[in-house]
């Protein structure tokens, strides 16, 4: 049975049938719903809620707790997630498994509370120091954002990195009907042989540590960590393709934009030009390859990518696109939002269509 | 078939929840449906407005820039969002608040005295409801009985409320 519900509360209760039984945030605009929504939710499965004293310790509380083998997770929005990253380099450092959700708002600083998509270059290219990743989905739906969710502590277990949720303010503040997959039960996890939860003792004593002062040891991590994104990118790579087969604009658009590039799309086809969109599902690992093989394509003749900033996601559609085709931009900042009227527009004006 | 709505007024006039019915009754209906609100630094006596998309087909864009139904609760509202409306669109207006008339000849603009009939109602507050009864009407949408069964599930935990919402929705289905 389909329910209406708004994005942050589907992806908490999302979160919580996938297995999550601890949370640990600070509020902030516009996720403040799902820090609400999991501190009357948890406690009824028998989880943990905690609201930190800042951003800071929420994200080392998720630390402590991930490294115990709780399926754990914290939300924030920009600026607070820019206070995680310490935490979160740490994290990866460690090669602990969470969930982490940011709900973007415009940036630079406090910026605003409306919607953007300007902390792509943060989330997918590492945000705290070191050489990292995580695995990070850019749902453009309500009901994508529930289905990626629950099976997201299941990567994060397989990969032991962190999984992130790119959504906008729009995503967590729109309702949508959804359905509510059944709760998973934690007795079929896989056990988690490395956890700090008491029953290693002796020889078999675990550490979990980020700190590695000897360089051959650390490379090794480096290597360890670079191969995992290997295994990522050939396993868990992500996209939608729109009307692409016969397209010679291709509009490259992520999250809640690549909706309103679909309008745009529809709206650009009733005007005779043969338009389609690729949306990318994993923001890491990017999808390169099908980005590359449209490339090749005769009948593509450009490539726009459409974002709420002022061109990020855009350079990861450049490195795959190699030069073999042009790729233009078009993007809102500060919080507005385009239309599909403002694409079509932009697409008739700069692209000569 | 895709009707897309903007609910504009006051914070507390209840425009996010007459959305929020409008979008309960589509899923009722079967229908796919968006709810995208205005949200910031918003209190009772602010501006607020939330945007419904009703399709047949799944709703890609949730931004909509050219409503075919304006509904104004408030003078703000009317003028903000009336040089919007697609043409032969309408515009509901909440003539208890806005004595002014819609500012185009290529609309239909419908006037409501939503206040009065919410009293008549007997709860004031259910001036929303009045409201959502006259569009039900305008679109053809939704059956009045459908909406009907919403506000007895919506408000079961508040049924004292009930009786007025349900008299609302009929002043207002029966007003335009």
């Amino acid at each position: 049975m389909k329910k209406l519900m708004k994005g942050n509360e589907a992806i908490a209760e999302a979160a919580i049938r996938g297995g999550c039984r601890a949370f640990f945030g600070y509020p902030i605009t516009p996720q403040n719903e799902i820090p609400e929504y999991m501190s009357h939710r948890l406690p009824e499965v028998g989880g943990v809620f905690l609201q930190a004293e800042s951003e800071v310790s929420a994200i080392n509380m998720v630390y402590g707790a991930a490294g115990s083998g709780a399926r754990v997770m914290t939300s924030s929005s920009s600026p607070g997630i820019s206070l995680k990253q310490e935490g979160i380099s740490y994290i990866c450092g460690a090669e602990l498994p969470c969930v982490i959700v940011n709900m973007v708002r415009g940036g630079p600083g406090l910026g605003g509370i409306q919607p953007a998509q300007s902390d792509y270059f943060q989330a997918v290219k590492g945000g705290g120091h070191g050489d990292y990743h995580m695995l990070v989905y850019g749902p453009s739906t309500v009901q994508e954002a529930v289905d990626l969710m629950y099976d997201a502590f299941d990567k994060a277990d397989k990969y032991r990195l962190p999984v992130m949720i790119l959504g906008d303010g729009m995503l967590g503040q729109i309702m949508e009907a959804v359905e509510i997959p059944p709760m998973k039960d934690p007795a079929a996890f896989a056990p988690k042989p490395w956890a700090t939860d008491g029953t290693g003792t002796g020889k078999g004593r675990r550490i979990i540590n980020s700190l590695y002062i000897d360089p051959d040891e650390l490379e090794k991590v480096n290597h360890r960590l670079f191969d995992v994104y290997v295994e990522l990118a050939k396993n868990e790579t992500a996209y939608e393709e729109y009307k692409t087969e016969d397209a010679e604009i291709v509009l490259v658009a992520y999250g809640t934009v690549a909706r309103i590039a679909k309008s745009a799309v529809n709206l650009l086809r009733s005007n005779g030009v043969k338009a389609g969109l690729l949306r990318p599902i994993t923001l890491f690992p990017f999808p390169s390859a099908i980005l590359s093989a449209l490339a090749d394509k005769e009948c593509i003749k450009s490539f726009t990518a459409i974002e709420l900033s002022m061109g990020q996601m855009v350079e990861d559609v450049r490195l795959a696109v190699n030069g073999k085709k042009p790729v233009g931009f078009y993007g809102r900042t500060g919080g507005n939002v385009m239309s599909p009227e403002d694409i079509v527009k932009f697409i008739s004006e700069k692209e000569g269509r | 078939m895709e009707e897309k709505i903007i609910i504009a007024g006051f914070g507390g006039q209840g425009v996010l929840s007459l959305g929020q019915f409008i979008a309960y009754a589509a899923i009722a209906d079967g229908k796919e449906v968006t709810w995208l609100p205005s949200y910031g630094p918003e209190m009772r006596g602010g501006t607020s407005n939330c945007s419904v998309v009703v399709s047949d087909e799944k709703v890609a864009s949730p931004i909509i820039s050219s409503p075919d139904c304006l509904i104004a609760m408030n003078k703000p509202s009317l003028y903000k969002f009336q040089g919007r409306v697609r043409k032969g669109g309408t515009i509901l207006v909440n003539s208890s608040l806005i004595a002014e008339k819609v500012d185009r000849d290529d609309v239909r603009a419908v006037y409501l005295d939503a206040g009065a009939l919410a009293l008549e109602a007997g709860n004031a507050k259910t001036a929303n409801i009045v409201v959502l009864g006259a569009y039900i009407k305008l679109s053809g949408l939704f059956s009045v009985d459908l909406v009907a069964e919403m506000i007895k599930e919506k408000f079961a935990e508040k049924p004292k409320v009930i009786p007025a919402n349900l008299k609302a929705l009929e002043l207002g289905y029966h007003a335009v």
